[in-house]
């Protein structure tokens, strides 16, 4: 699946304005420890956290991540929304509890 | 032996917000000179580890960035103080002494120097009161 239509069938909210939505998305991890996501994330996936600081956007670029999903209702800062269009990572905002976030994948099948 | 590519980085202490910055550039760098995915991801990931342990528990510090003629990749992280009391607890998967305010920023896992051992070919850490240098190579994999 696309990170555009996993937006279209979750009905989540993408922040950024100009990242790529044409990446695929294949599997997802969840971690808000920095050096846990770096060491055990894989190229591709959607990643799930809470994190909303400007390494969030470093850390998806050089792991390769599809997409950043801010889960809850954690609040992104403008320039951090920048920097992710700089950096060409899309940022979705899903509004729910992490679980929930990732529940909502699987029964997408992802 | 001769080095076919050489880049030199300053990191600043404190600087959270350029964290990661220089590795995106060693990464871009290598990536135009042809270093196949699979080490510019193990490069990613070691490369920014790194520069974060420079920036939240050192006092900033040089990068430096080397292709060798044997395609050997060298970078060597180089930082003035306060240096590692003890390595081995340093090296110890779950150690960490990060500070509060980079706890909640999601770093002291203590799985930095972990990682970076990990997926490195070659990994040399010397540290005293002066500084810690941190020197790792990378080749490809037959
Ligand atoms: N360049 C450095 N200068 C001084 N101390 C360091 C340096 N790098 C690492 N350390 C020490 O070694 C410990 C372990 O480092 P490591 O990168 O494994 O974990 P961490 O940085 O604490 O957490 P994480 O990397 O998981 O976010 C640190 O907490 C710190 O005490
Ligand atoms: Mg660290």
């Amino acid at each position: 699946m696309k990170v555009q239509e996993l937006i279209e069938k979750t009905g989540w909210s993408c922040a950024t304005q100009k990242a790529a939505l044409d990446r695929t998305v294949n599997g997802a991890f969840c971690g808000d420890l920095l050096s846990w996501v770096m060491g055990n994330g894989e190229p591709e996936q959607a990643w799930i956290t809470v994190q909303v600081h400007m390494n969030v956007i470093g850390v998806a670029s050089l792991r390769e991540f599809s997409c950043i999903i801010i889960a809850d209702h954690a609040v992104l800062a403008e320039d951090i929304i920048a920097r992710a269009d700089e950096e060409d990572i899309p940022v979705i905002e899903s509004g729910l509890p992490v679980y929930e976030t990732a529940k909502k994948l699987v029964e997408l099948g992802i | 032996m001769a080095s076919l590519l050489h880049k030199e980085y300053e990191v600043v202490r404190d600087d959270y917000s350029l964290a990661g910055k220089v590795s995106s550039d060693i990464k871009r760098t290598l990536s135009a000179v042809g270093i196949s995915p699979a080490v510019l991801r193990r490069i990613a990931v070691a490369s920014y580890e790194s520069e974060i342990n420079m920036i939240i528990h050192a006092w900033g510090g040089v990068i430096t960035l080397d292709v060798m003629e044997d395609g050997t990749i060298q970078i060597v992280f180089k930082d003035p103080g306060p240096g590692i009391a003890d390595l081995e607890k340093a090296l110890t998967p779950g150690w960490s002494t990060a500070s509060e305010k980079a706890r909640n920023m999601g770093f002291g896992a203590g799985m930095g120097l972990p990682n970076i051992k990990r997926v490195s070919d070659e990994f040399d850490i010397q540290s005293s009161e002066a500084g810690t240098t941190l020197t790792l190579g990378f080749r490809e994999q037959a």
